[in-house]
């Protein structure tokens, strides 16, 4: 546990020198939310009805475009297969590794996306669902498409490939949270779906560091 | 020491089937036998299915796109199922067979999917009046077909064809974590959309003179992909060892015995058991 | 027999379907032959001219 902390404040260090990929990322999810009423028109009531759908649309497509760097400079310069070597457990590394990154990337995105909310003429009775599902989905995003980044970074080219693997995998994470903040739009209660929200994010800080781990030791050795 | 005799045979085979130079021919030999069981299913599959069986009092013929449409859609799910069998044996044992097994099924799993899709909208268009609908199961086929090509992309993305062999077992594995929780994810996203829509696709009691093609037609589909896997393995297995021991020994006695380019010579391959 | 072939209305979409099935089927089942007949032949070109040597193993 304390080499665990320890970890993370390297990674957050490392990470806080390189914090324009932080804004960077929320720029993006701006923007890509921008798109939806300048190409749906922006009566209030039609977005109000796509503002949960699109929301998560966006934080998705944030999370996954932030992925392919996560393991990349690690696995160049080595330090993976120091890991891989060292007496250190591999899955204690990708951990911090993923948590920092959800600190820096997410987290930004969820204390945004209220305002984004509102310019989406979302009602306001989904605004604490949203936020809640965004905290409860955005970790099971960032460790999911961990995943794919582990399997794809030892790659040169091919910076497609990490969405079309792990687009498929995200799909219920999506269903769920959107939905949530739909019901919860709607004056309804979302606590089925956000338990469901909450099974899954459970399953993924669980069950996705084992396969981030193999996938690199596989892309250490490539 | 008793014990040990009983388990030798089956670890043998277990080996040899992991062996090239043994899996090569044994693929060969049983390769005219698959094609005709192939045959000896389908026919009467196609014959029963698309002649004898009764029209169907709601959907007339049109139900007949099912001979087709289910046994796709059972072979695309059972194709993934037994390349998630072999990732688990190429990641523990690292068994280069069970990689080239996962390699060659993925396209035959991903043409049935395919085929799955296409043939439900043929069908959905005169049931429904869509060539598409977001019922759940073609929506879960969908995905599927994704995954499928998700772990083909990968495979070509990777240079060394071993590391591209792990990496894909690993992604196989992932997918079959994931594939339940994305199907009860879509099942549920499905019936609150569109609770009200019945899926056309659901035969609650069917009548038997139309089940047994169903089951021939499944049976049928089930050989061809054992059949084209085989084939397939064997492609594969060749391509990539094409300088090895075993292809060149396969050459020599092909020239020795000609016309034999299938690989059914003299058992010479026990040689290197 | 045109009755058979017409399929209750249904011709086109029953057709197809059963065309369509047999198409992905015999790319199925062709690609793999094609695929083998080229390693088999490149094998041949490669192993041609040393197959005196049978046994030593590279």
């Amino acid at each position: 546990m304390h080499s665990l902390l320890h970890l993370m404040q390297r990674d957050l260090r490392l990470a806080w020198r390189r914090r324009g990929e932080s804004y960077q990322n929320l720029l993006f999810f701006a923007m890509v939310v921008v798109l939806f009423p300048i190409a749906m028109g922006g009566s209030e009531a039609k977005l109000a009805q796509i503002a949960p759908g699109v929301l998560w649309i966006a934080a998705l497509l944030a999370a996954l475009l932030s992925m392919p760097a996560l393991f990349k400079d690690d696995l160049e310069d080595g330090t993976i297969e120091q890991w891989i070597l060292s007496r250190h457990s591999l899955i204690g590394f990708v951990w911090a590794r993923l948590l920092a990154h959800w600190l820096l990337t997410a987290l930004p995105l969820l204390i945004m996306a209220p305002f984004f909310a509102l310019a989406l003429h979302l009602p306001e009775a989904g605004l604490a669902t949203l936020l809640l599902s965004l905290l409860l989905g955005t970790p099971a995003l960032i460790f999911i498409g961990g995943i794919g980044s582990a399997l794809t970074s030892g790659l040169q080219k091919n910076s497609l490939l990490l969405p079309l693997l792990m687009l498929p995998f995200y799909l219920p994470i999506l269903i769920f949270g959107a939905s949530a903040v739909q019901v919860a739009a709607e004056g309804w209660s979302a606590a089925g779906q956000l338990y469901i929200l909450a099974a899954l994010l459970v399953l993924s800080l669980v069950l996705a560091p084992f396969a981030i781990a193999a996938a690199l030791r596989l892309s250490a050795t490539q | 020491m008793t014990e040990k005799r009983t388990m030798s045979p089956l670890l043998k085979w277990f080996y040899r089937l992991g062996a090239p130079v043994w899996f090569y021919p044994f693929a060969g030999r049983l390769l005219p036998w698959l094609g005709a069981l192939f045959l000896l299913l389908l026919l009467p599959g196609l014959y029963l299915g698309l002649w004898h069986a009764p029209a169907d009092y709601q959907q007339g013929d049109s139900f007949r796109i099912m001979y087709v449409h289910v046994p796709a859609a059972w072979l695309s799910m059972f194709v993934y199922f037994a390349m998630a069998v072999s990732a688990v044996v190429a990641l523990v044992w690292r068994l280069r067979m069970a990689e080239i097994m996962i390699l060659s099924s993925a396209p035959i799993g991903a043409g049935f999917a395919l085929i799955a899709l296409v043939t439900g909208a043929l069908w959905g268009k005169p049931m429904w009046g869509a060539w598409w609908v977001w019922d759940a199961r073609l929506t879960s086929e969908l995905i599927l077909l994704f995954i499928y090509l998700g772990i083909i992309a990968l495979y070509n993305a990777i240079e060394d064809r071993r590391s591209a062999g792990r990496a894909m077992s690993l992604l196989t594995l992932v997918g079959v974590v994931n594939l339940p929780i994305i199907h009860y994810s879509v099942v549920w996203w499905n019936t609150l959309h569109q609770g009200a829509t019945v899926s056309k696709f659901d035969t609650p009691s069917i009548h038997i003179d139309m089940l047994i093609p169903l089951l021939l037609m499944a049976a049928a589909f089930k050989v061809f992909y054992g059949w084209t896997l085989l084939l397939k393995m064997r492609a594969n297995l060749l391509e990539q060892d094409l300088h090895n021991g075993w292809v060149k020994e396969r050459i020599y006695a092909s020239k020795t015995a000609p016309k034999n380019s299938t690989g059914r010579v003299a058992d010479k391959g026990h040689q290197y058991d | 027999m045109t009755e058979f072939l017409n399929m209750g209305g249904y011709a086109f979409y029953v057709w197809s379907a059963f065309g369509f099935s047999a198409l992905v089927m015999a790319i199925l089942f062709i690609q793999p032959i094609v695929q083998h007949r080229q390693a088999w032949r490149e094998a041949e070109a490669l192993h041609d001219d040393d197959a005196d040597n049978l046994g030593e193993r590279p």
